[in-house]
């Protein structure tokens, strides 16, 4: 965080200088002006905006970045920077001008310079006006003056000796194993762990230690921390609903990458190109979930190509955070301000994720199968077992010859039988509910438009009957209905109440006709718990509603399949000419349970009318009828899919199929980055504005400024190419960058302040030598983290004490020139692991789906689509780090938001680190702290058998790593005495207070004894000592 | 150093000589040589309550208003059934809508669609000596539209919730930007003692379109941690793990709080660190507030009369509760209060939509106004009653799609010239036409009344001096008194 304050008192602007301390805290040597350090900051700041890299918006023909402009005529026809003269400088009359027409910077930006500013100017000026390219676009390189183990110190050192500041001596053994433990794994060092490190007395002890530690599992979860908040891992997709997404595999994927010490550039390729790299594995393929981590929505009413744009900006942004430390994103909608950006630059740039599948609105996809190990092998048998399954199912089976002859001669039987019915088509159809009846190729009915609560369907039929003894009712699947039919409710169901006939003739009723019986190829028993009938038979719709009118045939769940109903006329139905027979089918179920799709057919056989109803005929069989050699396998294949002597293959293959399907459903899934056959269209946005589609067709490209695109001689540049041009020797920013965030972690702050902007309006590092000496070190090493966390924290200046007398104090107040170490709060997570582990709850399994810590009820009471409540975690999934808690982006667990971390929405280099009231609040009254407590109080009740004083040291041991001092024990003893009291007289309260969290509380204690040690554990809890890093 | 007392002197002489020295760590390190310069912050910075005293020093204008009631209609209340009465849709309605005034034009969910004109779905009538046409389920804002300035040409960039309301809370699109509020209480510091600067308080409708609100709303962004909104919540605590634990009372939690401030400056005399006197003054501010925030929302202490004005029941979550702890915080000096009252996202049933947000919102702006006035407080108030967007004149079914081409938000108290109406759409309620006016110049005009210029309040972020304004904004000068 860099704060500006608009408004210097001069008198403060010289006190301060005149002590050796700039306002922005830099200490300077004597001797000449560097132009990087000094100057170019000052032209970027004040100047740049108008006489800078924005093309559009240069004023007067200058431009004061570039050498060759600022040294030559400009449109007025004189030279701002004329080497050696200042009084012949155009730039130095005007800064000097108290007029406000020429004076620059013009009064109106409210970017005035200071007296100290332009006193420097003018020096560099008198100096030569020296020109020095940008720090950052030069390719580092490694100072000559040092090398090996010591290199570190030898640059720290060499600054401090310039600046006559002395290097603080080292820490205690104990602070430097607290402060190890905590830097490397972000847990704290037991006091057996402590002990030992004191004790130990080989000249490597401290070699040891650091390899222990960066040995440990837990290292890659330290290490995964900031780089989940730099390249916005989250659970959930952002924007609006903010929905989850299956994507906390890649989470393991980083720590499980920091744990092997994968080589950075391996871990940069899989990231953004996993999936192109060749026969990718799947820990590449869900490294590649990188470009996936984005904001997304599922608004209704986005806009495709405003999203499109969003993404594509949104990606942008992220390779300048992560690996080039630029503030690309102002490039979106003009040439950067400060920097050699351009836009086209950046939408060249946007153009490499052009190929990554993704719907641009709407829910993720479920992402690929991510099974661990154990899970890995259980599916590889699942799936031998289901190929196996296939491949018996698929085999000829030629024992099996005679069944199928005898099958297809069955068929044959049915097929003839068939032919003793005959299609009745009506001559007239209505609906009474506003249904259309339409009429299919094949003859049958098809319901369609509104579909009303209650139908009844009348059908005329016209033909000239005799002797007709049934007539039946074929329900039939259509793909314009729900769930494919037969019916029209949304399940595919329907439930045809009453069936009733008569004759017409002229237009009057002459007789009624009656039905016999009824019956099914298939009667609904599911949801018939209060039918009369027992189940929806098709009796019920022929028994003139003696039982009520509501219950009827239906065939739920066998939908989306041919079913038949036959009636039996009470005695042969004959019709003569200009009679017509009136069909009534009601439907009278509600909630729109409507015949959707159906046939009549009759018959004038009686037996026909009496044998068992079959279903249909298949009508793939049908069209293999008669058999001949030609259609022998096809009828084979049908006997397989359908003939009983050959359920038990069908089942087997079925049975391995779903068994292997349910198992994926419980197999961890990640979406990842999956290339689209047609990459989408970038083009230019002027203004960023994705109404406008008239701007240039860009293709994939690297940044202009940092590297010459060549001809393209073998087609566009991919992912793979932006991956490999990141960790490329030629590319002087991705050491530097990840160096320097490395560095932040083990010192406070990075060697240049602002981690996520190296450009011009950036803070030059305070001791470049050695940040470019780190960065040819990560490369030359082979990106080899662990290496360089090693030396980093082997160093002398690592190793220094954070006490620092009050001179150096004062002169160095940000510690940005390493006399000492630094001392900060722990991050969020570490708060709570620190908590937890002092407890003894901490359950230190790593990796795995998210987690749910308590958290206070409707704190998400302003989410929506869906509305969701949170469900703690229970049992050991409770006490999982902080790093795996449930990373919800529009409301993240307000015990991590209390102590800064982000709701990773934007890449987020740097946390803030505030101490604010909320921090209090937390520790004092969140559960996870309070049952902490209580743990903590059995621990010391049950593992320090002394008495009061000892166990409060034994705890104190525990938090802190040290033993209170007599004040700091007759502090925490004087509360203890005071609770103990209270609660022993208010039980009531102890009981209550006791019982806080999940896990049970211990019965062997006496209640009030617990409840005041209780108070000193969240006394101890609270230490601002307990949550510090020093 | 046994008792409070004698390390709260220690406490305050160490602030003092450390200010002094300008060392602290990090930001705070500016901060302490900023309040060297700024003699006021350092004397408006309690030492016991680490007070921030703002980073304008001196005003960059007279103050015309002190504080902010920020009323947040979310969803996207329509402006035709509304505040912008426009016959001509009426005339036009069930006729297509002519492609003059949409072309080009950014379209939410009725994108492709045939796009039909939808006259208003109630009446409007005159209020006040302004004589201000707005819709007469409105009456009883009506009664006060002498206090009131309209702006019937506001516009803004995004048209999805989310989004939008980050433009309207942040001036940016792009996640990661400080709210207004936060830029409001970094920008001047706050009056209260012992509530955080920023509030927010949210309340849903009866409706059913509660549309989701994601913190960031009120996140601080870039800036520090102690700017963000703190929401005041309706049900449990208000303030998230304001109770103590079960079991302890708030004397032994005074015990606890004590002890371990006693311990941290014990141990600050050993490492002499200034984050311990803040971390100690940040245990007594939390302290403070399990008191302050119960009292706040007690609202038992009012008497019935102002209960029937607000029309609320102590307790009952609604806006027109809000609207009356809005007051309340505003009493006891917080800069910037927010309410978020949801539901107005009408895309079928505007007609009876409108009718329930009325019955929801009506009495509550208008007591709110009134009891502001009656305790002279509205003259240095600003209340401003805005959505994130507007709603089409063209019908989508029997409601109105998202729109953001021109829509209604009105302003009350601090400096705003009452009884006026500022800018039009067109006469079918489509485009602004008539002094278009977008979210910077809002925010402009928002800030140049609290005392400050936008141009000049600026914080380094990704290497420029970013603004609330972002690159824009102009001060509405027609709209201040």
């Amino acid at each position: 965080m860099k704060l500006t304050f608009p408004t210097l008192a001069p008198t403060v602007a010289l006190l301060t200088w005149a002590s050796g301390l700039l306002p922005s805290g830099t200490l300077v040597a004597a001797g000449k002006v560097d132009f990087n350090a000094e100057i170019r900051p000052i032209l970027s700041d004040h100047c740049f905006a108008c006489h800078g890299p924005d093309a559009k918006k240069v004023k007067g023909g200058l431009r004061l970045d570039l050498h060759e402009s600022a040294t030559h005529e400009a449109k007025s026809g004189k030279i701002a920077v004329v080497g050696g003269q200042p009084e012949q400088s155009e730039l130095v009359r005007r800064i000097l001008s108290s007029d406000p027409e020429t004076q620059m910077p013009p009064p109106e930006t409210h970017k005035p310079l200071s007296a100290r500013e332009q006193d420097v100017l003018q020096r560099w000026i008198r100096d030569g006006g020296e020109y020095k390219g940008h720090w950052a676009y030069a390719v580092p390189v490694r100072p000559a003056e040092v090398s090996g183990p010591r290199a570190i110190d030898g640059l720290v050192r060499a600054r401090l000796t310039e600046l006559q500041l002395q290097p603080a001596p080292s820490a205690d053994r104990r602070t430097l194993i607290r402060r190890l433990s905590f830097d490397l794994t972000g847990l704290p060092p037991t006091p057996a762990e402590i002990n030992d490190f004191e004790q130990d007395e080989a000249p490597d002890a401290y070699e040891r230690l650091v390899e222990r530690l960066i040995g440990s599992p837990h290292y890659g979860e330290r290490m995964a921390i900031s780089w989940l908040d730099v390249v916005r891992f989250a659970d959930t997709i952002g924007y609006h609903s903010d929905n989850p997404r299956n994507i906390w595999p890649y989470r393991d994927y980083v720590i499980r990458s920091f744990n092997r010490n994968k080589p950075f550039d391996q871990f940069t390729r899989e990231q953004l190109a996993g999936d192109l790299l060749p026969q990718p594995t799947l820990e590449q393929r869900v490294g590649s979930a990188f470009n996936r981590l984005l904001l997304t929505t599922e608004e209704g009413g986005a806009q495709a190509k405003d999203y499109e744009a969003r993404y594509l900006t949104d990606r942008v942004r992220a390779i300048g955070a992560v690996w080039l430390g630029q503030t690309i994103g102002c490039a979106q909608c003009h040439d950067h301000k400060f920097d050699p950006i351009t836009s086209r630059d950046f939408y060249s740039m946007g153009a490499f994720f052009a190929d990554v599948q993704e719907a641009i609105i709407g829910r993720r996809e479920d992402g690929i199968l991510v099974p661990d190990a154990s899970q890995a092998s259980a599916l590889e048998r699942l799936q031998a077992r289901t190929r196996a399954a296939h491949l018996d199912y698929d085999a000829p089976h030629l024992e099996l010859e005679a069944q199928l002859d005898h099958w297809v001669g069955q068929q044959q039987v049915a097929a003839d039988q068939e032919r003793r019915w005959s299609v009745l088509v009506p001559a007239a159809m209505s609906s009474s509910g506003g249904s259309t009846l339409k009429l299919r190729a094949d003859q049958a009915i098809l319901a369609g438009g509104t579909n009303p609560e209650n139908d009844l369907y009348r059908l005329e039929v016209t033909n000239r009957l005799s002797g007709v003894p049934a007539i039946r009712l074929e329900v039939l699947p259509d793909d314009s209905l729900p769930d494919h039919g037969p019916g029209r409710a949304g399940n595919g169901n329907f439930v045809l109440t009453e069936w009733v006939a008569h004759v017409e003739s002229g237009g009057h009723p002459v007789r009624e006709v009656r039905f016999k019986s009824a019956q099914a190829t298939f009667e609904q028993t599911v949801a018939a718990g209060d039918n009369v009938y027992g189940r929806w038979t098709a009796n019920a719709a022929i028994d003139r509603d003696v039982l009520g009118p509501k219950w009827g045939w239906a065939v739920l769940p066998e939908v989306g399949r041919s079913q038949r109903m036959v009636v039996e006329f009470s005695e042969p139905l004959n019709l003569a000419q200009s009679e017509v027979l009136v069909l009534q089918l009601r439907q009278q179920h509600g909630s729109g349970h409507n015949l959707g799709c159906f046939r009549l057919t009759m018959t004038t056989d009686t037996a026909a009318a009496r044998e068992q109803v079959s279903p249909a005929l298949p009508s793939e069989i049908v069209g293999l009828l008669p058999a001949s050699d030609a259609t022998r396998e096809k009828l084979r294949d049908q006997f397989k899919q359908r003939a009983p002597e050959f359920a038990g293959w069908r089942e087997r293959r079925q049975a391995a199929s779903k068994a292997q399907a349910d198992f994926e459903s419980q197999v961890p899934r990640c979406i990842v980055t999956e290339r689209a056959s047609e990459p989408r269209v970038v083009r230019i946005l002027p203004r960023g504005n994705f109404l406008v589609e008239t701007g240039e067709r860009v293709q994939p490209a690297l940044p202009a400024f940092l590297v010459k695109n060549a001809a393209g001689n073998s087609g566009p540049l991919t992912r793979l190419d932006l991956a490999n041009w990141l960790v490329s020797r030629d590319n002087p920013l991705t050491a530097r960058v990840v160096m320097n965030r490395l560095w932040k972690q083990f010192f406070g702050t990075g060697l240049s302040k602002v981690l996520d902007d190296l450009g011009s309006q950036g803070d030059p590092p305070r001791n470049q030598a050695l940040l470019d000496w780190l960065a040819v070190e990560f490369i030359e090493s082979g990106w080899d983290v662990k290496h360089m966390v090693r030396w980093i924290v082997t160093s002398d200046t690592y190793r220094q004490s954070s006490v620092a007398p009050a001179e150096l104090l004062s002169r160095d107040p940000d510690n940005r020139e390493l006399a000492r170490q630094g001392r900060w709060r722990l991050d969020a997570e570490l708060v709570r692991d620190n908590a937890l582990s002092v407890a003894g709850l901490l359950t230190p399994e790593v990796g795995g789906p998210s987690v749910r810590p308590y958290q206070p009820d409707g704190y998400w009471e302003n989410l929506n689509f869906p509305q969701r409540s949170w469900e703690a975690s229970s049992g050991g999934a409770q006490y999982r780090r902080g790093l795996y808690t449930w990373w919800q982006r529009s409301f993240l667990h307000p015990s991590l938001v209390a102590f800064d971390a982000p709701a990773r929405e934007e890449c987020t280099a740097e946390r803030n680190r505030s101490n604010i009231p909320q921090q209090a609040l937390v520790l004092l009254n969140d559960p996870t702290y309070v049952e902490a407590a209580r743990a903590f109080a059995v621990r010391m009740l049950r593992e320090c058998s002394g008495d009061e004083d000892d166990r409060i040291r034994w705890g104190w041991n525990q938090a802190l790593g040290r033993s209170p001092t007599d004040r700091e024990l007759a502090t925490v003893r004087q509360l203890l005495d005071k609770h103990l009291g209270e609660f022993k007289a208010d039980r009531a309260s102890a009981e209550r207070y006791v019982r806080v969290g999940g896990s049970p509380s211990p019965i062997d204690f006496d209640a009030a004894e617990l409840a005041a040690w209780m108070d000193v554990a969240r006394t101890l809890l609270n230490l601002h000592e307990t949550i510090t890093r020093s | 150093m046994n008792s409070t007392t004698e390390w709260r002197q220690y406490l305050a002489q160490r602030q003092t000589r450390r200010a002094f020295l300008g060392r602290t760590s990090q930001g705070v390190g500016a901060l302490a040589l900023a309040s060297l310069l700024q003699p006021r912050l350092l004397s408006a910075a309690s030492p016991t309550t680490d007070r921030w005293g703002g980073a304008v020093h001196p005003l960059h204008f007279p103050a015309k208003a002190k504080r902010v009631i920020w009323m947040t209609m979310a969803g996207g209340p329509s402006h035709l059934e509304t505040w912008d009465y426009k016959p001509k849709l009426q005339a036009m309605h069930g006729q297509p809508m002519p492609d003059s005034f949409t072309k080009g034009k950014q379209i939410a969910q009725l994108q492709g669609q045939k796009l039909t004109c939808f006259g208003p779905q109630h009446p409007f009538q005159r209020f006040g000596a302004s004589g201000v046409e707005i819709c007469s389920l409105f009456p009883q804002i009506g009664s006060v539209a002498d206090e009131i300035c309209w702006v019937r040409s506001m516009t803004t960039e995004a048209i999805n919730h989310d989004p939008a309301h980050m433009f309207m809370n942040t001036g940016s699109q792009i996640a990661g930007r400080p709210s207004m509020g936060s830029w409001a209480v970094y920008g001047l510091g706050s009056d209260a003692e012992s509530l955080p600067g920023f509030v927010v308080l949210t309340s849903l409708g009866r409706g059913g379109q509660n549309q989701p609100i994601a913190a960031r709303q009120w996140a601080s962004g870039f800036l520090p941690s102690r700017f963000q909104g703190v929401h005041l919540r309706g049900k449990g605590d208000p303030v998230l793990y304001l109770g103590t634990p079960p079991g302890v009372t708030r004397n032994q939690q005074w015990d606890v709080v004590q002890a371990v401030n006693q311990l941290n400056n014990q141990h600050d005399a050993v490492v002499d660190d200034p984050e311990i006197a803040t971390r100690i003054a940040q245990y007594e501010m939390a302290f403070q507030m399990q008191a302050s925030v119960p009292d706040l929302m007690d609202l038992s202490p009012e008497p019935a009369s102002i209960l029937s004005l607000y029309g609320c029941k102590p307790g009952d979550g609604s806006f027109a509760s809000n609207a009356l702890l809005a007051r309340r915080l505003a009493e006891r000096g917080v800069r910037f209060i927010q309410l978020y009252h949801k539901d107005w996202d009408h895309h079928g049933g505007v007609k009876e939509g409108i009718e329930l947000k009325a019955q929801e919102v009506d009495r509550a702006c208008m007591a709110l106004i009134t009891d502001l006035k009656q305790r002279g407080m509205l003259k240095d108030t600003l209340l401003v009653w805005a959505g994130e967007f507007g709603r089409t004149p063209m019908s989508q079914g029997d409601g109105r799609d998202h729109h953001n081409a021109g829509f209604t938000i009105w302003m009350a108290g601090g400096g705003i010239r009452p009884g006026t109406v500022y800018g039009a759409t067109d006469e079918l309620g489509y485009s602004a036409v008539e002094n278009p006016t977008d979210v910077h110049d809002l925010h402009a005009t928002m800030l140049k009344l609290l005392g400050i210029d936008h141009l000049q309040m600026t914080v380094k972020f990704q290497g420029i001096d970013a603004r609330l304004t972002g690159i824009a904004g102009n001060v509405l000068k027609d709209l201040l008194a």
